[in-house]
């Protein structure tokens, strides 16, 4: 004998994190499920609120920098180039060539140790633990001892300062960013080999988690989320700062915004890094590497934006001066925090596996979310 | 390069379609009324040769005497950027329209200057704190509070 039995559901709201290692950082997230089905989603942020705009207030220009680091903290170099180009911009500060290229050489480190970052942790969260992650590990620890060679520090970096960078490369950097840059597409072609025709990577990305070019605008994202969605919107190409526009370089894009094309965007960034970078070695210049800024810098009362491509997206400065040693008001257009305003939108309809993967893919880091 | 527009075209231009909108061109800045925001960004938004799609950002300062308000916008098919400032005047509980509805990127924004700087957005779905939790006292980025070791 047959018994009809009809299942019933009713929604079951869990708390994701704020302590949970796919949130990538003290991130909470309320989601409200349907038997395995995602029905509502709440973003709770502010956990790693440490008033940073607020103590800038009271801190003076150079000082700042080492705030910048914290925010962003796996990828410094472009915190750093970002505030310190709105100081320049507010100020008036020439910077010296030489200077230029070594924060285009170090910020493109940065992007390639970001991205490995964010592609190694979406394989740890699609399950596959900690061995992807280690390659790409390896191939960031040698971009952190490039760091260390230029400025002694590995991830609070503060190796910008208004004016230029703190010090000159030593001489090893260059043979060892050289031996970097020849094995680095090696290490990425075996990275891609391993991923992106992966049968379950396949599965458990294409098409999961869309957001299509319209909305993406909209929802004011950027950086490789935007360019996942088809739209070619790239900071360094529509508003060329230091010397890209002397560089030859492409701006992947990606067809359908959905998770697998934010991973591939990433890897085809890498490689065009790779590019910027050894143009940049065949063509620096000798010369002084930091104008004449003063330690205490005082712009005249006035206000300015800067904003750079940084690997997360448009990271901007607003900096307002009324003539003293510290800004008025800094204000931080974190893209981590902006990029995760879709969230919700993104997640409905997904399960519980994917959600950890959808919200991987946008590659946040908290200390920029939260500041 | 990103062109930026400023000056009297573009004050031409939002003062014809939103009328008594501009205070004033001032530098690369156009300052407008904060009952015309939500006006003049869909117009931005929306108009032949400028459609700014894209809200890069907004922000607020607190002057003291007043609050200002300040929106970075970008048109991603003609690579230019706008940039508008509004006044409100006032130390209270200030009230400024809420542009959610023309930009979506503008929900998390809007609540972080809610939060921080204690401008409430009206027209906004979900005006709550964002960093700060709900009942902390006063909005910390404003000039006159004072910290728990004040």
């Amino acid at each position: 004998m047959t018994t009809m039995t009809t299942t019933k559901t009713e929604p079951v709201t869990i708390n994701l994190g704020p302590q949970h290692p796919s949130t990538h950082g003290v991130f909470r997230l309320r989601v409200t499920f349907d038997g395995e089905v995602i029905v509502d989603v709440e973003p709770v942020l502010g956990y790693l609120h440490r008033g940073s705009e607020k103590l800038a207030e009271g801190r003076t220009y150079v000082q700042i920098v080492t705030l910048t680091d914290r925010m962003d903290y796996i990828a410094s170099m472009s915190n750093n180039l970002a505030y310190v180009r709105a100081v320049e911009q507010l100020a008036g500060i020439p910077v010296p060539e030489r200077a230029q290229y070594i924060r285009v050489i170090s910020a493109e480190l940065q992007r390639i140790a970001s991205h490995l970052m964010a592609t190694g942790f979406l394989l740890n969260d699609l399950g596959a633990l900690a061995t992807p992650l280690m390659y790409c590990f390896r191939e960031r620890e040698r971009i952190l001892d490039l760091f260390e060679m230029l400025c002694g520090a590995r991830i609070t970096l503060s190796y910008m300062r208004p004016g230029g960078v703190f010090q000159d490369t030593p001489d090893d950097f260059w043979t060892a960013l050289a031996t970097f840059t020849d094995d680095m597409p090696v290490y990425i072609d075996e990275l891609e080999s391993l991923i992106s025709g992966n049968e379950i990577v396949l599965t458990r990305t294409r098409e999961v988690g869309v957001l299509n070019d319209v909305d993406a605008v909209d929802y004011s994202i950027s950086g490789p989320m935007l360019r996942a969605a088809g739209v070619e919107w790239d900071l360094r190409k529509a508003h060329p700062y230091e010397i890209y526009d002397r560089l030859d370089f492409d701006i992947p894009i990606g067809a359908l915004g959905d998770t697998f094309d934010r991973y591939l965007v990433r890897i085809q960034e890498m490689r065009e890094s790779i590019r910027i970078i050894k143009q940049c070695v065949r063509d620096i210049p000798e010369g002084p590497i930091r104008s004449d800024a003063p330690f205490f810098i005082r712009p005249p009362a006035g206000d300015a934006y800067a904003a750079v491509e940084s690997p997360k997206g448009e990271l901007g400065f607003y900096l307002v001066s009324d003539g003293g040693i510290a800004p008025y008001r800094c204000h931080v257009r974190a893209p981590s925090f902006i990029n995760i305003t879709p969230l919700r939108e993104m997640l409905l309809g997904w399960k519980m596996s994917d959600l950890i993967i959808i919200f991987g893919s946008i590659d946040i880091v908290l200390g920029e979310v939260d500041r | 390069m990103t062109r930026t527009l400023a000056g009297e075209d573009i004050v031409r231009r939002i003062d014809a379609a939103t009328p008594g909108a501009v205070i004033r061109a001032q530098g690369d800045y156009v300052h407008i009324s904060p009952e015309s925001i939500r006006e003049v960004s869909r117009f931005l938004r929306d108009a032949d040769g400028l459609e700014f799609s894209f809200l890069s950002s907004i922000t607020a300062v607190d002057y003291v005497e007043y609050f200002e308000l300040v929106y970075h916008l970008t048109s991603l098919k003609y690579n230019q950027s706008v940039a508008l400032k509004a006044r409100c005047y006032g130390r209270g509980e200030l009230v400024a329209p809420s542009v959610c509805d023309v930009w979506r990127g503008a929900d998390f924004q809007e609540r972080e200057i809610w939060d921080l700087m204690g401008i409430r957005f009206e027209g906004h779905p979900n005006m709550k704190r964002i960093l700060l939790w709900e009942g902390f006292p006063g909005h910390p980025l404003r000039k006159d509070y004072l910290g728990q070791d004040a």
